[in-house]
C-alpha cells in the first residue's frame, strides 16, 4: 500500500490582525500519497495559500498559533527548528510555486543565476557545476540555454512561469506545492504549462499539491480533490467521483457554477459572499449560503465522515452513513 | 490596485491618530499651542503688545533686569522678589506717610516711612526711589535714612529732586556708597579690600563675612527707609515709590530691557503658528495646483513647470531670503508673501507630480473621460481629492521649518522690527552676551518654545504619515 | 445587416501607438489594433475574445474615441465621428459607456455612491436635483443594489467587488446609452460572483434594448452572453460568426487552438497532453510578414509567409482570415 509522503494532522494556523484573529486554517487534516496528485479548490479568501504556508512554514509574522503535525515521508517537521527545517526539507524534500510567480523572479539577477542559486545554497555546489544543473532544469521546462544570461524583464510572462517551474524543480524535492500556477497567463501558454506539468510527474514521480481557485483547470492535474471553505476541509474525494457526483453541498455548487465550453449547461451562481475568516458563521461554516442547511447545521459544526474509500465530507447529511471518522 | 479599506474623514482620521503614540503627544502639544495662541490673542491685542514691547512710556521700569523666572527657587537658592512700597497707599505694609505744615513760614515737614520685611536668601539686585513731589519754585529738601534689623540706622543722603518726576538710583549714587563705606570700616574696623555694591552694604550679614560678595550673607528681618523733609510752598508735596528689586521675576524672567520674557514667550506662539501654516498650507496648495497641472497635461506644459522647478530647487533659499531682507524693510504679511513666492516652485512639486502620473492612469479618470467629463473637472473633483489625503502629513510635517525660518532671520537680526517673537528674544538675548553671563533662562525659554512648536507638528506629520500611508501601518 | 438597423460601423480601423527609442532615433509603432472592420445592430451583443497583446482592449477604448484612431472610420449612428474634436462628442459621451475592469480602480474612492452615480448626470446637465435623484434611484434598483438607502450614501471601500461593480455598471446605465462596452467586468472579481454579474449584464441588454461589447480573454463566459463571437489575435479579427457555430466549428487554426486549450471539468484531463500550439503572442512592433499567426499555426502554407490573408466568407455570416479557406 502506498504511503502518504505527506500528511497533516489538525493544522493550525491563526494569524492576529488589527480587527481580530483570522482563522484561516482551522484543524484541517488531509494526505497526499506518494505519486499522487491532490487539488485544493475554494474561493478565494478561504485560506488556501495560508495552508501552502503552512505546510511549508513560509510564515508572517503575526502568527497567534500555529499547531499539528506535518509528516513529510513519516518524518514530522513540526518538531524541526527553523535551521532544520530549512536544511532538510524546504526545496529538499518539498518546494513551492508561488501564486504571481513571476513577479517572484528578482528582477536585477540573471535567470540563470536565480535557477541556481537553491543549489548553492543547499547542495553547496560550486558556481560552475550549479549553473550546469541550472541549464538542465531550464531545457526540462522548455527554456533554451542561452536563456541563463538574460534578465527576467527580456523573458514573456510564460517563460518566467517556467523558470519559476525550473527553480522549484532544480533540487530535485518529491513534492511541489503549486499556488496557482498559472493565473495570470494566457489560455494557451496555460495549457502549454499544464502540459509542462504533467509530463514532469510522469517523469519524475512528483506528487502535487495544487491550489487553485478554478475548478476546470483543477481537472487538469487532480487525482484526488480537496475542498476547502473557511479555513476548513469540506470534502475530500478522487477526481473521477468528484467531477461527476460530489457529496458535499458546496461542492455541489462549486461544479454548478462552473461555465463549460462543451457540455450545455446555464452556470448557476452561488448567493451570497464568503465567509470573514475573523468572524465564521456559527455552526458550519457553509450553512448561510447552502441549500440543503436543517436547524442543526447553524448551531454546531459537524466533524469529518467517512464515506469509505477515502472519501471525506464535513457534513450533517452524512451523520447516518458510515458512522464518524 | 486594490480597496484602501479606509476612508479620509475627519472624525475617522482622529480615532486613528489617537491610537499611536505620537498622535497623542503631537496632538497634546499643539492643542497646547493653540490654547497659548488664542488666549494671548485675545487678552493682548496685538498692537498693545507690540507697544509694550518697544517699552513705551517706560512701562517696565518696576521690573528688575535680567531676573530669573521665579521658579527656580524651587531648584536652588530663595532669591529676592521685588518688593515695592508706595507713600500714595499708606497703610500698605506699614507704610506711613506725614505732612505737617509749619506755620506761617510757607513750609512743611515731611516724614515717609517704609518697612518690609526680607527673609530671602540673595541679595536684591537694585534699589531705586521714585520722587513725585509738587512744588512752584523749590524742590524739597530731603533727608534719608536706613533702619536694619536691630535698630542700626544709617544716614544715607540728603537729596533734592531735580524735577517733580525724579528717580533716585540707590544702587549708584555715590553719596549712598561713601556713606555705606564709612559705615562698614566702623564695623569691620577696616575699609573692605574691594568695594561692595550697594545692595549687599545695605543687607548683609554684619560679621566678618561682609568682607567680599562671595561671602556676603543677607540679614533677615524687617527693614525701614525713611524719607524726612522740608518742602516748600503752600501746595506743595511728595510722594516717593521705593522698589528693591528682586532677582527674580515672573513666570519667564526678564530680559535686560527689563521686559516681562513672558510676552514675548506668549506672543511668539500665534506669531510662529500663524506665519508656520500660512506659510505651509499656501505652498502646499499652490504646489499641489502645479504638480497637477504638469503631470496631468504633460507636454509643454509640464515640460515648463519642471524646468522651472530644477531651477527653484538649486537656487539657495535662505541667502537670498537673507538678501531680501537686508535691503527691504520686511514686516509680517510681505516677509510670508517672499517666502512663498521663493517656495511655491519646490521639491514638493515633483514628487506630487510622480503621483499624480500614476493617479492619471487608474480606471476611474478613463471613465470619466468616458462619460464626458473636462480635463478641468477631472483635475480638481477627480485628482486632487485623491492627491490631498497623502499630501497633508507632509503640509504638517513642513510647519516647523517655517517657524524655525522666521526664528533663523529673526536670530540673524534680519527679521522683523519689533514684533515680539521667540526669534527676536533670542537675538536680543545673543547681542548682551545673555550666555556668558549666565542668564541661560532668556535663551532656553524660547528655544523650548520653538522645539515644542516643532515636536508637535512632527509627531503629528508622524501619526498622520502612518494613518495615510498604509504601508507604513503598524500591524 | 440594413442601414436602419446598424448601431456602429468599424472600416479598416487602425490605433499604432508611437514609441520613441530616444531623441534622435525613428519612432516604432506598437500596432495594437490593425485594420479592424465589422458592425454592430442595434440591441446587438457581441462578444470579443482575445488574450492579452491581441488589442481587444485598444479597440473597445478606441471605438469609445478615449484613444484617438491612427487610421480607418468609426461611423456611429450614421455619423463618421473618427476625427471629431473632443468638444464635439459630448453627445457621443450620452450615448456611449464603459465598464472597467478594476471594480475597486473605477470608482472614485472619495465620493458617495450617490455622488458617484450622480457624475455623469451633472455633466451632462441631466434636470434639475429631484429628477437626478430620481434616475440614480432608478438605475440603483436596476443593478439590484437594494434597499438602496443602504448603498447610496455608503463609500466605496465599504462594498465588496461584487457590489462596486454592479455600480460602475449603474454608472454606465445613468444616461441611457446605446452602447456599452464592458472590458473584462467580471476578470477581477471571485469566480462565485462572476455568473450573477454577467447574467445581470445580459439582463440588462436584453431588457433595455443596448448594444453591447463584452470583452474577455475567457471563452467560456461567451457562451450565454452574446449571439455573436469575435476573435482577436495581434490586433486583427481572425474569426467572427454566430455563437455556436464558431465554437462547434470553428474555421481559424487559432480559435482551434483555444477551444482545445481551455478545459471542461472532466477526470480523464488530467491523463492527456493537450495538443496546442507552442509559443507565445507576437511582437506587435515587429510582427511576423504575412500571416501574424503564422510562426504558431499548425497548418502553415508557404502564401501564409508572404501575405496576410484578406477577410473571407466561407460559410454564411462566418467570417474568417485565413489562407486555408480561400478558394483557389
Amino acid at each position: 500500500m502506498t504511503e502518504n509522503i505527506l500528511e497533516c494532522k489538525n493544522l493550525v494556523l491563526h494569524y492576529t490582525a488589527k480587527k481580530g484573529v483570522v482563522k484561516a486554517v482551522n484543524d484541517i487534516s488531509l494526505g497526499l500519497l506518494k505519486g499522487e496528485s491532490l487539488a485544493l479548490v475554494g474561493e478565494s479568501g478561504c485560506g488556501k495559500s495560508s495552508l501552502a504556508k503552512a505546510i511549508i512554514r513560509l510564515l508572517p509574522r503575526n502568527i497567534q498559533s500555529y499547531t499539528g503535525e506535518i509528516l513529510i515521508d513519516g518524518q514530522d517537521t513540526m518538531k524541526l527548528n527553523e535551521k532544520q527545517f530549512r536544511e532538510e526539507i524546504r526545496w529538499k524534500k518539498i518546494s513551492m510555486v508561488f501564486q504571481g510567480a513571476m513577479n517572484s523572479l528578482n528582477p536585477v539577477l540573471k535567470v540563470g543565476y536565480q535557477v541556481a542559486e537553491p543549489l548553492l545554497i543547499h547542495e553547496k555546489l560550486k558556481k560552475n557545476e550549479a549553473m550546469e544543473k541550472a541549464k538542465e532544469a531550464l531545457s526540462v521546462v522548455g527554456i533554451h540555454e542561452s536563456f541563463v544570461d538574460r534578465y527576467p524583464f527580456e523573458l514573456s510572462g510564460g517563460m518566467k512561469q517556467r523558470v519559476v517551474i525550473a527553480m522549484a524543480l532544480v533540487t530535485n524535492p518529491a513534492i511541489i506545492i503549486l499556488d496557482e500556477p498559472t493565473s495570470a497567463l494566457d489560455v494557451i501558454t496555460q495549457a502549454n504549462i499544464m502540459n509542462l506539468l504533467k509530463r514532469l510527474k510522469k517523469e519524475r514521480g512528483l506528487s502535487y499539491f495544487f491550489i487553485t481557485h478554478d475548478i476546470a483547470l483543477s481537472s487538469e492535474l487532480a487525482d484526488k480533490i480537496a475542498v476547502m471553505y473557511a479555513g476548513e476541509i469540506q470534502e475530500i474525494v478522487s477526481a473521477d467521483t468528484f467531477y461527476k457526483k460530489a457529496a458535499h453541498p458546496y461542492s455541489q455548487k462549486l461544479m454548478a457554477s462552473v461555465p463549460t465550453l462543451r457540455i450545455d449547461k446555464k452556470p448557476e451562481f452561488i448567493p451570497g459572499a464568503p465567509p470573514s475568516l475573523i468572524n465564521p458563521p456559527s455552526g458550519c461554516k457553509f450553512h448561510p449560503r447552502c441549500p440543503s442547511a436543517f436547524d442543526k447545521c447553524a448551531k454546531e459544526n459537524p466533524p469529518i465522515f467517512d464515506l469509505g474509500s477515502g472519501h471525506i465530507a464535513k457534513c450533517w447529511w452524512f451523520e447516518q452513513s458510515e458512522g464518524k471518522k | 490596485m486594490s480597496s484602501e479599506g479606509y476612508e479620509f474623514t475627519i472624525k475617522g482620521t482622529l480615532k486613528e491618530l489617537i491610537t499611536y503614540k505620537s498622535g497623542i503627544f503631537g496632538t497634546a502639544f499643539l492643542t497646547l499651542l493653540l490654547t497659548i495662541s488664542i488666549y494671548t490673542v485675545v487678552t493682548l491685542p496685538y498692537d498693545q503688545a507690540v507697544r509694550l514691547w518697544r517699552g513705551e512710556g517706560g512701562v517696565w521700569l518696576e521690573n528688575p533686569r535680567t531676573a530669573q523666572p521665579y521658579w527656580v527657587k524651587y531648584f536652588g537658592q530663595n532669591l529676592p522678589e521685588t518688593i515695592k512700597r508706595d507713600s500714595t497707599q499708606s497703610g500698605q505694609g506699614g507704610t506711613v506717610k506725614i505732612i505737617t505744615s509749619i506755620p506761617q513760614s510757607g513750609m512743611k515737614l515731611a516724614r515717609i516711612s517704609f518697612t518690609f520685611d526680607f527673609s530671602y536668601d540673595g541679595f536684591p539686585s537694585e534699589l531705586n526711589i521714585f520722587f513725585s513731589a509738587k512744588y512752584n519754585e523749590s524742590a524739597p529738601l530731603l533727608n534719608i535714612y536706613w533702619v536694619k534689623p536691630g535698630g542700626t540706622e544709617i544716614k544715607l543722603l540728603t537729596y533734592i529732586p531735580r524735577s517733580q518726576n525724579d528717580k533716585l538710583y540707590l544702587s549708584i549714587n555715590t553719596q549712598v556708597s561713601s556713606a555705606l563705606m564709612s559705615y562698614m570700616s566702623g564695623i569691620l574696623g577696616k575699609a573692605p579690600e574691594v568695594p561692595l555694591p550697594t545692595e549687599y552694604s545695605l543687607f548683609a550679614v554684619e560679621d566678618a563675612t561682609m568682607n567680599s560678595t562671595l561671602t556676603a550673607k543677607p540679614l533677615k528681618g524687617t527693614y525701614r527707609l525713611y524719607i524726612e523733609g522740608t518742602l516748600f510752598g503752600e501746595d506743595s508735596d511728595i510722594d516717593a515709590k521705593l522698589i528693591v528689586y528682586g532677582k527674580v521675576y515672573g513666570l519667564a524672567g526678564t530680559d535686560n530691557q527689563r521686559r516681562d520674557l513672558t510676552v514675548a514667550l506668549l506672543w511668539g506662539t500665534p506669531i510662529a503658528l500663524a506665519f508656520g501654516l500660512t506659510a505651509s498650507v499656501m505652498i502646499t496648495f499652490i504646489e499641489l495646483l502645479l504638480a497637477t497641472i504638469s503631470g496631468y497635461y504633460g507636454g509643454k506644459v509640464d515640460s515648463v513647470i519642471q524646468r522651472i522647478t530644477e531651477l527653484y530647487m538649486i537656487l539657495p533659499f535662505l541667502p537670498i531670503l537673507i538678501m531680501i531682507s537686508t535691503f527691504y524693510k520686511l514686516d509680517l504679511p510681505v516677509l510670508i508673501v517672499v517666502v512663498i513666492v521663493l517656495s511655491i516652485f519646490g521639491g514638493g512639486i515633483k514628487s506630487t507630480r510622480a503621483l499624480v502620473m500614476q493617479i492619471k492612469e487608474y480606471p476611474y479618470i478613463e471613465a470619466a473621460r468616458a462619460y464626458g467629463a473636462s480635463s478641468k473637472r477631472i483635475v480638481f473633483l477627480y485628482i486632487i481629492p485623491k492627491i490631498l489625503p497623502p499630501v497633508i502629513p507632509a503640509l504638517i510635517g513642513s510647519v516647523p521649518s517655517y517657524v524655525f525660518l522666521e526664528a533663523a532671520l529673526a536670530i540673524l537680526g534680519l527679521g522683523i522690527p519689533n514684533l515680539p517673537s521667540w526669534g527676536k528674544v533670542i537675538n536680543e538675548s545673543f547681542n548682551a552676551g545673555a550666555l556668558y553671563k549666565g542668564y541661560y533662562y532668556w535663551v532656553l525659554e524660547p528655544a523650548f518654545m520653538l522645539i515644542l512648536t516643532a515636536l508637535a507638528f512632527s509627531f503629528l506629520g508622524f501619526a498622520l504619515d502612518k494613518i495615510v500611508n498604509p504601508k507604513l501601518r503598524e500591524v | 445587416m440594413n442601414k436602419n438597423e446598424e448601431l456602429l460601423k468599424l472600416e479598416n480601423l487602425k490605433k499604432w501607438f508611437e514609441l520613441r527609442k530616444g531623441i534622435w532615433a525613428n519612432p516604432v509603432f506598437v500596432k495594437a489594433v490593425d485594420g479592424v472592420t465589422f458592425s454592430l445592430g442595434k440591441g446587438e451583443a457581441i462578444s470579443l475574445v482575445g488574450e492579452s497583446g491581441s488589442g481587444k482592449t485598444t479597440l473597445g477604448k478606441t471605438i469609445l474615441r478615449l484613444y484617438k484612431p491612427t487610421e480607418g472610420k468609426i461611423i456611429f449612428e450614421d455619423k463618421d465621428i473618427t476625427y471629431y474634436e473632443p468638444k464635439k462628442l459630448m453627445w457621443y459621451r450620452r450615448e456611449t459607456s464603459i465598464i472597467e475592469q478594476d471594480p475597486y480602480g473605477a470608482l472614485p474612492s472619495f465620493y458617495s455612491i450617490y455622488r458617484i452615480l450622480e457624475e455623469p448626470l451633472i455633466i451632462h446637465k441631466f434636470g434639475n436635483s429631484e429628477e437626478r435623484r430620481k434616475r440614480i434611484h432608478e438605475v440603483l434598483e436596476e443593478v439590484r443594489l437594494s434597499p438602496i438607502e443602504d448603498f447610496a450614501p455608503k463609500y466605496p471601500h465599504m462594498l465588496s467587488g461584487g457590489q462596486l461593480q454592479r455600480v460602475a455598471i449603474a454608472r454606465s446605465l445613468t444616461l441611457k446609452p446605446e452602447l456599452v462596452i464592458a472590458d473584462e467586468p467580471v476578470s477581477m472579481l471571485d469566480a462565485s460572483v462572476r455568473i450573477e454579474i454577467l447574467n445581470l449584464l445580459r439582463e440588462l441588454q436584453e431588457n433595455f434594448g443596448i448594444s453591447f461589447i463584452y470583452i474577455t480573454h475567457d471563452l467560456t463566459t461567451t457562451k450565454y452572453f452574446s449571439e455573436r463571437l469575435f476573435i482577436m489575435y495581434a490586433g486583427k479579427i481572425v474569426e467572427s460568426g454566430k455563437m455556436l457555430e464558431v465554437i462547434h466549428n470553428p474555421l481559424h487554426p487559432y480559435t482551434t487552438a483555444l477551444l482545445k486549450a481551455i478545459p471542461d471539468p472532466d477526470a480523464e484531463n488530467r491523463k492527456i497532453l493537450r495538443d496546442v500550439p507552442p509559443g507565445e503572442p507576437p511582437n506587435l512592433v515587429n510582427p511576423p510578414t504575412g500571416c501574424k499567426f503564422n510562426p504558431r499555426c499548425p497548418y502553415k502554407m508557404d502564401i501564409c509567409l508572404k501575405e496576410e490573408p484578406a477577410m473571407l466568407e466561407p460559410e454564411h455570416e462566418h467570417f474568417t482570415m485565413c489562407w486555408l479557406h480561400a478558394k483557389k
